[in-house]
């Protein structure tokens, strides 16, 4: 099957121009990154379905004159997922602008002060020292 | 009577809908969605037992043999369904008994029955689908819905966590899309029996490749190191038995995927050394991870990651043991993890708090809670006789049996992140219900005198947690016969007789 040269470096651009924009950090960057690239993708369905022909209706095209079909339901049902992922992801976007005036992924808070008590070199709280004691009362360190 | 495959998926589905439409009649939407997943159970009950004798396979719409759209159950896809919607249920009747509780703290009750629905549509679509694309679309069916449950309310936490998930998810979509198209170009069909065959005469380098692809996409949703660094951040702000129903199923839907595809399609694996390396990294990084913890929920999210290692340690060996343990650890993993989660639920409900340093003395206020957490935790460190130490002594045997360095060298990782589970819970424990209770929690039991804000311990919500404590305890009374179809399915993977029956009986 001769694959089809343009279509894949369209596609490997739209690819690469979407990973580019993914890796920002303000959502709506990240969408239009995840268009282009489900874009690109779906182009990579069309050199799967290998060369153009006619439209795969019976009757109307000879049968080695068709397209294969099946390709393109597939690229269908993938347009409107990324359609669905665009309308979830502005939706999010603007509620992160909404409460913190910015629509960028953040740091993990735990994860900054685990990483801080890290370079501090010291334990968190929940590290206290607990002894028993005889009189079964426990000894907490606070 | 294979019609009966259909039923899981139209039934959640078609219970989406009527719930959607009941919106404004909340007794009536819990109805729905209660008795809905209860069908999907009973139908899943069904087929554990039909399947035990035959792999059932489902044409839908009629189409004629390769061409259309496939459902089948074999043993592996029944037994996880029925563990799915045993827990999606418990979650359901969890969540039922807590919506007092959440109308409290404003989460719209009335989106979140329609959307689980369509996350259980979608989960039982993953284990019934016969062909990759079906996959991809039941994948996105359960991250939608997933996507809302994470983000229920828009609250800042929720927000945060949400974006971070749900780009992880898309470029993990986007590769499998990438995956499709390269396989149909490869093999010109995405029916999975088909591919079985097709691929197998393919050039070594292709199959590669293409095992890559599929493992890399389906490693991002199961969690494994290193492409988990997402789910402890995403899972702990969800509310209660959203994070329990994620953490029991999202990620063994990936694991299932792994399993189906590596015994299907690459039956000779050319990646199970580097695949072996990544489950031992994941229970080691993932445990260690865990004690770091000093808020529970995000403990359990590690310990979630932590043990998807045992099932890629299983999976990796490649033998039919290594399977059935790694197929036993799932059912296990699935009940026990979304207890734990619940679990915590309470604890939050009882105690204000889910961080370690505002917890304390629970066990003198709310003994029966120190016992509700107490039978899951050691149960997940693998305490004998609980379920967890027949799943690790499952996998310990095969991986014994194996011999090969690197699977004595998991067998050890193994061993050392059960004695590390063991203490993260102990941790929690110690710190959480040992000692004397804080003022701060004290002063929070007494809101409850209050009739208003209801009992420390709703009846449902205790009631559906020891529900699930007796079906993880039900996995160690029924090990026998339980391992014993495990190892029937673990064997039947291996054997072709997934192709034979979706090609050869044409249906």
């Amino acid at each position: 099957m001769p694959a089809n040269l343009t279509l894949a470096i369209v596609a490997g651009c739209l690819v690469a121009a979407g990973v580019y924009l993914i890796t920002e950090r303000s959502l709506s960057r990240i969408l239009v990154g995840v268009v282009l690239a489900s874009n690109g993708i779906n182009l990579l369905f069309l050199i799967a379905s290998g060369p153009a022909g006619g439209p795969p209706i019976i009757g109307y095209t000879e049968k080695s004159q068709m397209s294969d079909p099946l390709p393109q339901a597939m690229v269908l049902t993938a347009i409107v997922i990324t359609l669905s992922v665009a309308a979830f992801v502005l939706t999010m976007a603007y509620r992160s602008f909404q409460i913190n005036g910015h629509d960028e992924v953040q740091d993990d808070v735990e994860d900054a002060r685990i990483r801080a008590l890290a370079q501090a070199d010291s334990t968190s709280e929940s590290y206290e020292e607990i002894r028993f004691s005889d009189t079964g009362e426990d000894v907490v360190s606070e | 009577m294979n019609n009966v495959l259909a039923v899981p998926v139209l039934l959640s589905l078609l219970g989406a809908a009527a719930t959607f439409l009941a919106g404004r009649h909340p007794a009536l939407q819990r109805a729905i969605s209660i008795s809905a997943v209860a069908g999907v159970s009973i139908v899943a009950a069904v087929l554990v037992g039909m399947t035990d004798t035959q792999t059932l396979t489902l044409w839908v719409g009629g189409w004629p043999a390769p061409l259309g759209i496939v459902l089948v159950a074999d043993r592996l896809s029944a037994l996880m369904l029925l563990v799915a919607s045993l827990v999606s249920l418990a979650v359901l009747v969890y969540s039922t008994g807590q919506d007092e509780d959440e109308v409290r703290r404003e989460t719209p009750v009335s989106i979140f029955h329609p959307t689980f629905l369509l996350l259980v549509a979608g989960v039982s679509n993953a284990f019934l689908a016969g062909d990759l694309f079906n996959l991809f679309v039941s994948f996105e069916l359960l991250l939608f819905a997933s996507y809302v449950l994470l983000t229920m309310g828009g609250t800042r936490d929720r927000i945060r966590a949400g974006s971070v998930y749900v780009v992880v998810n898309l470029v993990s979509s986007s590769l499998f899309l990438i995956a499709l198209a390269t396989i149909y170009a490869a093999a010109g069909t995405v029916n999975l029996a088909q591919l079985a065959e097709r691929l197998a005469v393919l050039p070594a380098e292709v199959q590669g490749v293409l095992q890559a692809l599929l493992l890399g996409v389906f490693s991002i949703k199961a969690a494994i190191f290193p492409l988990s660094a997402w789910l402890p951040h995403s899972y702990p702000t969800a509310p209660a038995p959203v994070t329990a129903v994620f953490a029991g199923l999202l990620t063994k839907v990936g694991v299932y995927a792994i399993i189906r595809t590596q015994t299907l399609l690459f039956p000779d694996s050319s990646l199970s050394l580097l695949f072996g390396i990544a489950g031992l990294a994941t229970m080691v990084v993932g445990i260690l991870g865990a004690i770091a913890q000093v808020e529970i929920k995000r403990l359990l999210s590690f310990t979630l990651v932590s043990h998807i290692g045992f099932m890629v340690f299983g999976i990796s060996l490649g033998s039919a043991a290594g399977y059935a343990g790694a197929i036993f650890y799932a059912a296990h993993h699935i009940t026990i993890q979304c207890t734990l989660f619940l679990v915590t639920g309470l604890v939050e409900r009882v105690g204000g708090s889910t961080a370690l340093d505002r917890l304390g003395g629970l066990a003198k206020v709310m003994p029966m809670l120190a016992v509700l957490f107490f039978v899951p935790a050691v149960n997940l460190a693998g305490i004998p006789p609980f379920s967890g130490f027949i799943a690790k002594l499952a996998l310990l045997q095969a991986g014994v049996a194996e011999g090969t360095p690197l699977a004595w060298a998991l067998v050890a990782g193994a061993v050392l992140t059960s004695l590390l589970t063991l203490y993260a819970m102990a941790k929690v424990w110690a710190r959480a219900f040992w000692g004397e209770a804080p003022q701060r929690t004290l002063r929070n039991i007494r809101r409850f005198a209050d009739p208003a804000i209801g009992a420390a311990m709703p009846g449902l919500m205790m009631g559906t947690t020891l529900g699930l404590l007796a079906l993880a305890t039900g996995f160690t009374v029924a090990a026998g016969p339980m391992y014993g179809y495990v190892s029937r399915s673990a064997a039947a993977l291996l054997d072709g007789s997934y192709v034979l029956s979706v090609l050869g009986g044409g249906g």
